[in-house]
């Protein structure tokens, strides 16, 4: 289906078939015989057994034979596996980070996504972080997999070799919205990718823009942090608040064992992302949600207070 | 003869009472033929609670979207599936019941070495059991872990993971007297003349479980341990937060959990052994070369728990390392199959229930055999670890295998523990709709996992949908075949029936005594005089 989308495909893809085809025909080979042996010595065909307590030379040959094909089978799934443990030197470098339940991609030039945008047929070198519970970053068309251990730096890499839009896995169970943690891979054609890449990190372009639409830079924030994943934009309930309509409401909150009312203002937003546990939200758990004090300043989130007050 | 007639009036082991009446008397019994049943009973109890969490599950993935539960319920229901078909079914399985049941009648003893200790772990077992299912009561709510509880997601999930793991810590003891009880007995109450080469294969598979059982468990029992103390501690052994290695956590689970799966799947195949010759009306082919492939895989089984953590980070020397390992543990499993095949040629074999069950098992053993040499090649398990395929490949080897052989081991031991024969007809139709829904339940896993879809999903992409439909009606298929079978069996139980010491025409030692056989099995210990299969 996916043939060819990144290098690794059909390395990957002859060790599947060598595999898959040596078992099939040991699967039928045995399945037939077993059928043959149950139909031809039914007792009804053959009333009386004859006694055959072993043979030597068969357990030697049904031996020496699975462990040649095993061995062939090794190395099939080794050297498909050898180049990925090799990155080159001149990959392009991003450094993929995962958090309970979202994706975070940070370019060379210091641009955040959360989407991977990569150009076709350049090697890319990902440096996997995890920064709460083990991730696994898996991108099947690419035969690709590598898992986000919180405390060590994985890596990975693979060159896109087809333009267009893959889907990218969280593979490790990491708790409640496991199933959600997904994202893309846009392979894009080196020109496309460029101009994408020089837009997103050009700072004059990014205030006007700002300057254009209040709470821009907040609703970039939103997404790179990964908050979307709990806290939806269209007032469904996920594992935190939505944020539709926040600003500003009445919320009954639980402080320690205690229950009081507050409206969410500035200075509960900022409390409420630096220290999630103070005031849990009625009808929430508590300890969903990690501290997001050494990763958004106060002037990130005076920004994100002015994209929440737009979601109305 | 005389003697003989005289002696068939002596009460059977369900007849008999001791100190102790009814209830009381079983649950102080120290028959291993009692507590074979103790087994069984506690352990259909906790199968049948988790195939009801299965088919729940398969329900709720029939299309994306939620169905019938949201996903913290989904999280927590996978693990308690995983919990109990592992621990309190798969674990103790075969060997639990019918390792009780029939090694001392096999091997010619009146009991196990340590009949008291053999009951004790039953007690442990149910003990472990009850602490396990409480998690689901007690504290903050249902373990959300998965069965694997890999840190530090276990160690920051505000779920019940510590009465969870402390059932699981106290299970293995359990397994550990088992295995050791078994171990002794075989050393020490073989009948006279029965040398090591005389053992019924089933003993010998036994044999290589005990020692897994000894040698493997307490690791995991030490894991566990480390888990509590750290959640309730805050110790840092695992969560890196606070200086420990996760890593260091999926060694020490899998240095345990592989050899678990050997522990589940080696006695599946020693009942298998015993009903393919009884068929065949033929002595097995290969003995000693099955009695070695037991036993190198009981040993080969503790080098490859590495093929779990291909993608974690592992260096990749221990990849390459554990790969082929992998493969070479692949080696006596193929070894037995094509010993069962060949035990077939020039047989006269006798179509029976039990028969159909062990040609089902080598099939879907098989199935799972192969794909698990998909899992233990370093590029395919890349793209496959953690999917769908994983999830397709353990059912094929721990339902398909273990589940079958059990479900084959109680027909084909039916007669002789209650003394009554099932209906064969619908015994049969029942396995038929039960193997078409297995492999259709099954099997689009594998499809699923080569498309990319990884396990433990409460929700999917639309374009997995399709083999997830098929996925889910095949575990109504499944279900109704086993519902066949669960009540054919149970109406046999309580039928008249006839009483038969030997339908099959067997020729190990069970079949020499009466159905259902006395308190102490033999009227008179037995001397062997040959192998365990001559016709």
């Amino acid at each position: 289906m996916y043939s060819g989308a990144s290098n690794f495909v059909t390395t990957t893809d002859t060790a599947f078939a060598v595999i898959i085809g040596i078992s099939m025909i040991f699967l039928v080979g045995i399945t037939a015989t077993m059928l043959w042996f149950v139909f031809r010595y039914n007792k009804k065909r053959n009333p009386v057994a004859t006694q055959i307590h072993g043979s030597n030379t068969l357990e030697i040959v049904w031996t020496v034979i699975p462990t040649i094909l095993v061995l062939v089978m090794f190395f099939y799934g080794w050297s498909g596996y050898a180049p990925m443990n090799r990155i080159p030197d001149d990959a392009m470098k991003v450094r993929a980070t995962a958090r309970m339940w979202s994706w975070l991609f940070e370019y060379e030039n210091g641009i955040k996504t959360d989407t991977l945008y990569i150009p076709v047929d350049k090697a890319v070198a990902l440096d996997l972080i995890s920064v709460d519970v083990i991730h696994s970053l898996y991108i099947p068309a690419f035969r690709v997999k590598e898992d986000m251990v919180p405390g060590k730096t994985n890596k990975m890499w693979f060159i896109g070799q087809k333009t267009g839009d893959y889907e990218l896995f969280c593979t490790e169970y990491c708790g409640l919205s496991h199933s959600y943690m997904f994202t893309e891979v846009k392979v894009l054609p080196q020109a496309e990718f460029d101009a994408w890449y020089a837009r997103m990190a050009d700072t004059t372009l990014q205030a006007q823009a700002a300057a254009a639409n209040p709470g821009f830079k907040g609703k970039q924030l939103v997404q790179t942090n990964g908050c979307v994943a709990c806290h939806s934009l269209d007032g469904n309930k996920l594992i935190g608040p939505t944020f539709k309509g926040l600003y500003g409401a009445e919320h009954t909150v639980m402080t320690g064992n205690d229950e009081r009312t507050i409206t969410v203002d500035d200075e509960y937003i900022k409390r409420s992302i630096y220290e999630p546990d103070a005031d849990v939200t009625k009808g929430y758990t508590k300890g969903m949600m990690i501290s997001y004090k050494t990763q958004l300043t106060d002037a990130d989130v005076a920004e994100i207070i002015e994209y929440l007050k737009t979601i109305k | 003869m005389a003697e003989h007639n005289h002696t068939k009036h002596e009460p059977n082991y369900l007849e008999y009472q001791g100190k102790h009446k009814g209830l009381l008397g079983w649950l102080t019994t120290t028959d291993h033929k009692r507590i074979g049943l103790l087994y069984f009973y506690s352990m259909m109890t906790f199968f049948l609670a988790g195939v009801v969490m299965g088919l729940l599950m398969k329900f709720e993935l029939i299309s994306p979207g939620e169905q019938i539960m949201g996903a913290q319920t989904y999280n927590g229901l996978f693990t308690l599936h995983g919990l109990t078909m592992i621990f309190l079914f798969v674990i103790p399985g075969v060997a639990a019941v019918y390792g009780n049941f029939f090694l001392p009648i096999l091997i010619g003893a009146k009991d196990v070495s340590f009949p008291r200790l053999n009951l004790m772990s039953w007690y442990l077992y149910i003990f472990g059991a009850i602490v396990v299912l409480a998690s689901q009561f007690m504290g903050d709510g249902p373990p959300d872990t998965g069965w694997t509880f890999y840190a530090p997601y276990s160690l920051k999930t505000n779920t019940n993971v510590v009465a969870a793991v402390t059932g699981a810590f106290i299970l293995g003891f359990s397994s550990i007297l088992t295995g050791l009880n078994f171990i002794v007995t075989m050393h020490r109450l073989r009948a006279p003349g029965m040398g090591w080469l005389r053992m019924p294969l089933f003993a010998w598979s036994l044999y290589g479980t005990g020692w897994i059982q000894l040698l493997a468990t307490p690791v995991v029992g030490v894991t566990f341990l480390m888990v509590v103390a750290e959640r309730l501690l805050g110790i840092g052994f695992f969560d890196p937060a606070i200086g420990g290695d996760p890593i260091l956590y999926q060694h020490l689970f899998w240095i345990y959990s592989h050899p678990a799966v050997y522990i589940m799947i080696l006695p599946a195949m020693g009942a298998i052994t015993e009903i393919i010759p009884t068929f065949a009306r033929k002595t097995i082919f290969g003995y000693t070369a099955i009695v070695i492939s037991s036993m190198a895989i009981a040993f080969v089984g503790y080098f490859v728990w590495g093929h779990h953590m291909f993608t974690s980070g592992m260096s990749s020397t221990s990849r390459w390392v554990f790969s082929l390992l992998t493969f070479l543990v692949a080696i006596p499993s193929a070894i037995k199959v094509f010993n069962w095949t060949a035990t077939l040629y020039k047989g006269s074999i006798n179509i029976q229930t039990p028969f159909l069950w062990a040609i089902g098992f080598i099939f879907v053993f098989m199935i799972g055999g192969f794909s698990g040499l998909v899992l233990g090649s370093l590029a395919t398990d890349i793209h496959v670890h953690d999917t769908a395929f994983v999830v397709a490949h353990f059912h094929y080897i721990v339902f398909g295998g273990t589940g079958f052989a059990f479900f084959g081991a109680l027909h084909y031991w039916f007669p002789k523990m209650w003394g009554k024969i099932y209906n064969t007809k619908v015994a049969n139709l029942g396995l038929l709709i039960f193997f078409i829904g297995f492999n259709l339940l099954y099997f689009p896993m594998f499809y699923l996992g080569l498309m990319g879809m990884p396990r433990r999903y409460y929700d999917y992409l639309p374009m997995f949908e399709n083999a997830n439909v098929l996925s889910t009606v095949g575990s109504w298929i499944m279900a109704t075949g086993l519902i066949i079978i669960i009540v054919n069996l149970v109406r046999a139980r309580k039928g008249s029936g006839r009483e038969i010491d030997n339908p099959w025409d067997g020729k190990t030692l069970e079949w020499t005594i009466a159905s259902p056989p006395i308190v102490e099995n033999f009227e008179e210990i037995p001397v062997v005089e040959h192998g365990p299969y001559e016709y």
